[in-house]
């Protein structure tokens, strides 16, 4: 196994140097470039997009919807057709605000020219000539070092006019915003580079059809469009084995909470959650114990030590009753308090939500008045009941987005695994977690 | 018949020309003025701090568009000030993993620190203090952004390090303006 490789082994990861990423000429000597250049000199869009539907990336922003597929919607025109829109667009998805979620900034900040390849392949095979990278605007140094990088790569004719002597071109630019989580989902944003208020929009029409400026338009994330450059390079049956039993291709998972070693793995698709804690975060930190975990961020639903061997999965972590979301998982040690856990939670989903359907506005809110209460020690066992009734009045398709049934997912799966816990703070009326009890 | 009263600020005389020429170059790489929107009040906020109402009527001007419409934008982003804050604001994250990891302590020692709470600017007008989501570096909790720099791993004695560090180049700054414009005198 020694002599596979790095590059084909950990694609996204390989040339990841967060003290300084290499520029144009260092990343090129390693093989940089390459999968763009297949792209625009032997392939047609439509090559590209078959290769990519074959390979089975699906999306890495959280939903895991097939990029390929994805792709497939956007309309194509023929160069002379009267009908076609003047611009096309291709959004990298770099908001990345989702708590416990720190993968994107390493893929930003480590290896900018891997993004910037992957967006030259993807804007092709849509037939977008404009483009933008759609950062959070925490994210400084990370934009800083995007924009150097877009700087060489214009240099180099990587960007511009008629790209490396083809006849496509491609403007690509940083926007960076300025904090709020739900310009993440894909239509606020498209509303938020429109310099508009960043609400979600209603669907249809979908983006694809008609998105940033009424023009077709896809939105992916930056781990997603990472993997593009690869598996132009290196095929879509060695994206698809890098994980036999699972979904393709490889995963950046995280851990953090009370771990021993907190951080970020690239690790072939469905790694068990056993294999990421133990092996890789070190376990919990000395006299902590495991309660539960989130498996991909602050909207999903808990998972118990029973679940260790799950792996993690689109459908694996599916079937255990969670979602693989983003794949960072979020550790509960068994001396912090779940009932504030799930109210910190819900603090922040109050927080953001942008205030457009009444059960996400309303409801959210009313969610953290009574933990709030429970937490004090000042609930009742009807407040579990209320808190039951609110998980559905906020599920899917009951709001525009998917902000409040994300939040339903860690309050509702937490009410039912740590039900004890719940019932406790009520009997006692105190927090048994808290200091001096 | 005006019957609301509506202010305007003619952009011109209020803006910089530094401050317009930016404004400019943002707007000519979107389809159309007011998507620049969000990116003028990022700019006027770096010269100038914060954004006051005329500002946001002088970039309204600019942009040919409702100073309302920019209003609606302003406000939706915590980045944004639309009050007056201090030389350092201190984003400090409110996050679950942080929450996990020693928020709480943190949080105390600050506001013991400044004597201020969330919201709220120091007297002597150094640092404003708010909460900030998630800023990506969990897995080095607890984690606070001052001044576009992530400060992570804290403990409450190395978060009142980094505040007095701060709170001293801020007084060597003021010393040397004063000193300055004296000179000038
Ligand atoms: C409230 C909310 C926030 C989101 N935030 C992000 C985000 O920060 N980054 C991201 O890539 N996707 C985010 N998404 C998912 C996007 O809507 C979209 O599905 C994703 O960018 C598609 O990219 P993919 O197909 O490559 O995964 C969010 C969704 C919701 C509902
Ligand atoms: S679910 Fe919440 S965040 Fe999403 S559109 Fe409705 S109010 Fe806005
Ligand atoms: S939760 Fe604080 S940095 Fe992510």
């Amino acid at each position: 196994m020694t002599d596979i490789p790095k590059a084909l082994t950990h694609p996204l990861t390989h040339l990841v140097n967060l003290e300084q990423p290499l520029n144009i000429e260092q990343y090129q000597a390693q093989g940089g470039y390459q999968g763009a250049s297949k792209a625009l000199h032997d392939y047609s869009p439509k090559q590209v997009l078959d290769l990519i539907s074959e390979s089975n990336l699906k999306g890495r922003g959280g939903a895991g919807f097939p990029t390929g597929m994805k792709w497939s919607c956007v309309p194509m025109f023929s160069e002379d057709d009267e009908n076609a829109p003047e611009f096309k667009y291709l959004v990298c998805n770099a908001d990345e605000m989702e708590p416990g979620t720190f993968k994107d900034r390493m893929l930003l900040e480590g290896v900018p020219h891997q993004l910037i390849e992957a967006m030259i392949i993807s804007a092709y095979t849509i037939g977008a000539n404009r483009a933008y990278i759609f950062i959070r605007g925490e994210y400084h140094l990370a934009a800083e070092r995007l924009q150097t990088a877009i700087d060489e790569a214009y240099k180099a004719s990587w960007l511009g006019d008629k790209i490396q002597g083809t006849q496509f071109k491609l403007e690509l630019y940083v926007h960076s915003s300025a904090g709020r989580y739900i310009c993440g989902e894909e239509t606020a944003l498209i509303n938020a580079l429109e310099g508009k208020r960043a609400t979600p929009r209603a669907k249809p029409p979908f983006p694809q059809v008609s998105g940033l400026f009424g023009k077709p338009t896809i939105v992916n994330n930056v781990e997603t469009l990472s993997n593009i450059p690869h598996i132009l390079k290196n095929g879509a049956n060695w994206f698809k084995e890098l994980s036999p039993n699972s979904d393709a291709g490889t995963k950046i998972y995280g851990a953090s909470g009370r771990v021993k070693n907190a951080g970020l793995w690239e690790l072939p698709m469905g790694a068990t959650i056993r294999e990421v804690l133990y092996q890789h975060a070190g376990g919990l930190q000395d006299g902590l114990a495991l309660k539960g975990l989130l498996p991909g961020g602050a909207s999903t639903d808990f998972l118990l030590p029973e679940h260790l061997d799950t792996p993690m999965d689109f459908d694996s972590i599916g079937k255990a009753g969670s979602r693989l979301g983003t794949g960072g998982l979020i550790i509960l040690d068994d001396h912090n308090c779940p009932v504030a856990m799930v109210l910190n939670l819900l603090k922040f989903f109050a927080q953001e939500s942008c205030g457009w359907c009444t059960p996400c506005r309303d409801g959210t809110p009313w969610v953290v008045e009574v933990l709030t209460r429970i937490e004090k020690g000042q609930g009742t066992l009807a407040d579990l009941d209320t808190l039951n009734d609110l998980c559905d009045f906020m599920w899917l398709g009951k709001t525009h987005c998917a902000l409040a049934p994300g939040a339903v997912e860690p309050l509702k799966s937490a009410l039912r695994y740590f039900h004890d816990d719940f019932e406790q703070h009520i009997e006692k009326k105190c927090c048994p977690y808290a200091k001096g009890h | 018949m005006d019957i609301i009263k509506t202010t305007t600020i003619d952009f011109s005389h209020y803006l910089t020309e530094q401050e317009i020429s930016a404004i400019e170059h943002e707007a000519s790489i979107m389809e159309y003025r007011e998507a620049a929107g969000i990116e003028a009040l990022k700019i006027i906020q770096e010269h100038r701090g914060w954004v006051s109402d005329d500002s946001l009527y002088a970039i309204a001007d600019l942009l040919q568009m409702p100073s309302a419409q920019l209003e609606e934008v302003a406000t939706f982003y915590n980045l944004i000030y639309r009050q007056k804050v201090g030389q350092y604001v201190i984003h400090l994250c409110d996050s679950i993993s942080c929450h996990l990891q020693g928020y709480d302590e943190i949080l105390a020692a600050i506001k013991a620190h400044l004597n201020i709470d969330y919201g709220q600017t120091t007297n002597d007008g150094v640092f404003t203090l708010l909460s900030n989501v998630c800023l990506g570096g969990c897995d080095k909790a607890p984690t606070m952004m001052i001044a576009k720099q992530h400060y992570q791993q804290l403990t409450p004695e190395s978060a009142i390090d980094i505040l007095t560090t701060l709170k001293e180049k801020a007084v060597t700054a003021k010393t040397k303006k004063t000193k300055g414009s004296n000179a000038n005198d």
